[in-house]
């Protein structure tokens, strides 16, 4: 189909959008790298009566690391992140991850920008931002607001922004030496949505986990921080027991939907799978994928 | 507002200027208004691969993208890389090895493909699947696919004979 007639503006500053959005309000959308906007509008899912194009917006792209963090614009592209050095370096659970959202010529558009605000709880970025303790930074008509992820993603393709916010920038804490990461997901296809994911990052002391923190996708309205499970095997011992605990209370911390790639149920055994692989790869372990209680 | 925005381009080489409403996607652009309709419109979602075009080198969807976004870029379609022999080699492997049949994903098949090889001459048969997986074909089941790729791409690294 078709996208219905729209209006057209080209954002000239940060300050000219932000002006449109705040004349316009919900009936305006910001298009970024329109991966996600142009096909729902294309389908009729969304119709806007005015289109913001921030994409000459110079100031919002690039990567810089700033001392202990790294400063990603939201219109960096995937494609931009995938070939990046800082993000090979100071966020490798991203270069990880972004292999698997989509297919070239669409990570040659998307932005991670679009993606978080986007919110789709299928998505890979966002559980990797709660995994990282990312913090988004949204410009409004109030001014800067700066967003932890764990509070930013509030439902399904639901956000803390409101209509009149921009998604400025994302700051990523530098990985510290002696960090580790896991990412993993099952899809149907390299490239698709995720059916479940894990993006995981960790601080290992000999051998247990001094810090873990669990982000799983598709497992729910929003993206997970596995808090419970991730508590029960921080600075603990881990055998196969502990692992089979661990995997019950992640269980529970779940509410994952059902549709035409899964069931509940399956979806839930498939986290206690990637929570397995996790341990197992990070810890060296090959015992704990085998004998995990999955 | 709704009312049409003019756009000034190239499109394989050549310059063109147009006056087009905003909601009109650069394939539909393409095919309807310049007749390169080599772009092929399948799902209009992102998700089939067939309307594959260059922006600035880089190949993307063209259903999602607006004409109006393509101001001041340079666009490359089939009939570019096809005219121009660039991607001759590869056509001439598709056909050897059967890897098209009724041929509607063809074009972005090949934009997808020369991308790759211009990235990468030795991709393994994992890259290429990789590479390709966001284009969808029906009949060929894929492995010719695969293979022509690979065979243009051994061929463009040998030293010629
Ligand atoms: C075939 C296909 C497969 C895909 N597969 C995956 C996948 O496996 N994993 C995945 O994560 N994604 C996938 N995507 C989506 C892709 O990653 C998108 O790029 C991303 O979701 C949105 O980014 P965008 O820059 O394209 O945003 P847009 O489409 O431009 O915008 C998306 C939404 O965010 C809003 N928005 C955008 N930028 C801002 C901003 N700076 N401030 C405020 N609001 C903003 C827009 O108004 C819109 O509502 C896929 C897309 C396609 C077409």
């Amino acid at each position: 189909m078709k996208a219905s007639a729209f209006a057209y503006a080209r954002a000239t500053s940060l300050a000219n959008a932000l002006e449109l959005l705040a004349t316009h309000g919900d009936k305006a959308k910001v298009l970024s790298g329109g991966q996600s906007l142009i096909p729902a509008m294309n389908l009729r899912l969304v119709s806007p009566e005015l289109i913001v194009d921030i994409g000459d917006l110079g100031e919002l792209r690039g990567i810089a690391v700033k001392g202990e963090t790294l400063v990603i614009g939201a219109l960096t592209r995937h494609a931009d992140l995938l070939k990046s050095s800082h993000i090979v370096k100071c966020a490798p659970l991203l270069a990880a991850a972004v292999a698997h959202v989509a297919h070239p010529a669409i990570r040659n558009r998307g932005t991670i920008g679009g993606s978080l605000a986007q919110a789709d709880p299928a998505s890979e970025l966002p559980a990797c931002m709660l995994a990282l303790g990312a913090t988004i930074v949204v410009r409004g008509k109030g001014g800067e607001r700066r967003i932890a992820a764990e509070e930013f993603f509030t439902g399904i393709y639901e956000t803390k922004l409101g209509p009149q916010d921009l998604l400025v920038a994302i700051e990523v804490p530098v990985a510290s030496p002696g960090s580790a990461h896991f990412f993993q997901e099952f899809a149907r296809r390299h490239g698709d949505y995720a059916i479940v994911g894990l993006a995981a990052q960790v601080m290992r002391q000999g051998d247990r986990f001094a810090d873990l923190r669990l982000g799983f996708f598709a497992v729910g309205d929003t993206p997970v921080l596995a808090k419970a499970a991730a508590a029960m095997l921080t600075g603990a011992a881990i055998t196969p027991e502990l692992l089979a605990e661990a995997s019950a209370a992640l269980a529970s911390e779940l509410n994952p939907h059902e549709d035409q790639q899964a069931t509940p149920a399956m979806r839930r055994h498939l986290a206690r799978v990637l929570l397995a692989r996790c341990l197992a790869t990070l810890l060296n372990r090959p015992d704990l994928q085998t004998g995990a209680g999955v | 507002m709704t009312t049409p925005v003019s756009i000034s381009l190239t499109v394989n080489g050549e310059r063109v200027e147009a006056h087009v409403l905003p909601r009109l996607n650069l394939a539909d652009f393409l095919r309807e208004h310049l007749k390169l309709t080599g772009t092929h419109v399948g799902c209009e979602h992102g998700v089939c691969g067939a309307c594959t075009v260059r922006v600035g080198g880089e190949i993307v969807r063209s259903c999602l993208m607006l004409a109006v976004q393509v101001n001041g870029a340079a666009i490359e379609t089939i009939e570019g890389l096809s005219d121009s022999g660039e991607i001759a080699d590869l056509q001439a492997a598709f056909r050897d090895r059967n890897a098209l049949q009724c041929g509607f994903c063809t074009p972005g098949m090949l934009m997808a493909a020369q991308d790759l090889l211009r990235e990468n001459g030795k991709p393994t048969r994992e890259e290429i699947r990789e590479h390709l997986s966001g284009n969808y074909c029906r009949c060929t089941g894929y492995h010719a696919i695969i293979d022509a790729v690979e065979n243009a791409a051994l061929a463009r690294t040998e030293p010629q004979a």
